[in-house]
């Protein structure tokens, strides 16, 4: 039961990577793909802690912990220099 | 007691679950970049949330770096957004308006400086 | 922009040291001996060097009637954070799109920067609307689904139940 949740679950996120990653390739403008980046960002932190779950590993939930900052602190970059204030 | 928080933990994966889907699908499917970032922002904040404090419910020892988690992206989320709209506007992709220019009450920071430049 | 009321530097300071032991708590999610000794240390030291950043508030924060107002405020926006997505699920899933966006403006009344902020940050996770910009004390705000244009009702609809809090707390 707890097996089969889990992995209904991942399969929900996984569409939804899925999905963000075709708006990442179709996007027409840049600030569209960093949104998408943006999305894909915390549905990936989400399925590492998910997958910490699952495998029994915690050490993947430090690993979610600091790709969230790092992709946090790439999207703020990012939408500076869209701006043209780097 | 060991049994309810499982059930909770369980549920708050599927609502989770549920709401990433919805925000990768709202990403998809609006048609400018600020209603994008309007679902990609608010569903997957919740949708991460959930996920990640259900973990935390089905493994009660993780439950303290769990909301660590969940704060971050509380906290992080909402500001990524904002910094984008602003940039998205500062580089004149103005948004889709069905009603109309007069629905777009920001238009006026920018049409002193536009009107200096082609002046 | 002129701030009406800055915090002294030793509010900030142990404010600053408070929450990075804190946050260091819940890192290492234990309370050993030698963690706990290495922590307070290491707070100590960063707080020195950067508590000029933290300049939210003053520590009149911690008197009880500001805690409980902090609590309500945490429980009106995760009603309003259930809300919005709910809303959103119904926009996304429809086949028709039934949006109809605009970016529309309004006053605040609070005067710290900290507050606008905390108010702009909520303003983003509640139904339809996140904050474009702030210019001093004029909010922009992109609305999915524009119901009035008028400044007055625009923040009657959006911002008033978070704002209402908001006064009593900074």
């Amino acid at each position: 039961m707890v097996q089969i949740i889990i992995y209904i679950s991942l399969g929900l996120m996984l569409t939804g990577i899925i999905f963000s990653t075709l708006r990442f390739v179709f996007g027409p403008t840049a600030a569209d793909r960093t949104v998408a980046l943006d999305t894909l960002t915390t549905i990936s932190m989400a399925a590492l802690v998910l997958l910490a779950l699952v495998y029994k590993r915690y050490i993947y939930i430090d690993i979610a912990l600091v790709y969230g900052v790092l992709g946090f602190i790439g999207v703020l970059v990012i939408a500076r220099y869209l701006e043209g204030a780097l | 007691m060991n049994h309810i928080l499982e059930i909770i933990g369980l549920v708050l994966l599927l609502i989770g679950g549920t709401f990433l889907f919805l925000g990768g699908l709202g990403i998809l499917r609006m048609p400018d970049t600020y209603n994008r970032l309007q679902t990609g922002t608010k569903a997957t904040t919740l949708g991460g949330m959930s996920v990640i404090l259900g973990v935390g419910f089905l493994e009660p020892d993780w439950l303290i770096k769990t909301l660590v988690l969940v704060i971050f992206i509380a906290l992080s989320n909402p500001i990524s957004s904002h910094a984008l709209a602003r940039a998205n506007y500062k580089r004149k992709n103005y948004p889709y308006l069905k009603g109309g220019k007069e629905y777009d009450k920001y238009r006026e920071v920018y049409q002193k400086e536009e009107e200096e430049e082609t002046a | 922009m002129e701030k009406t009321q800055t915090p002294s530097r030793t509010a900030s300071f142990i404010l600053a040291w408070l929450i990075l032991f804190l946050t260091w708590l819940m890192f290492t999610s234990t309370f050993a001996t030698q963690e706990v000794v290495t922590g307070l240390i290491t707070s100590l030291l960063i707080a020195l060097f950067t508590s000029r950043f933290f300049t939210c508030c003053n520590l009149s924060i911690f008197s009880p009637v500001k805690l409980l107002y902090l609590i309500e405020y945490l429980f009106v926006f995760l009603w309003a954070l259930i809300v919005a997505n709910l809303d959103v699920a119904r926009r996304v899933i429809s086949p028709k799109l039934p949006i109809n966006p605009g970016i529309v403006k309004f006053k605040t009344k609070l005067t710290t920067d900290f507050s606008k902020m905390v108010l702009a940050n909520s303003i983003t996770l509640t139904p339809g609307t996140i904050s474009v910009d702030i210019i001093d004390d004029t909010y922009y705000i992109h609305w999915i689904d524009v119901k009035s244009l008028d400044p007055e009702e625009a923040k009657k609809d959006i911002a008033d139940k978070f704002e209402r809090i908001l006064l009593k707390i900074f």
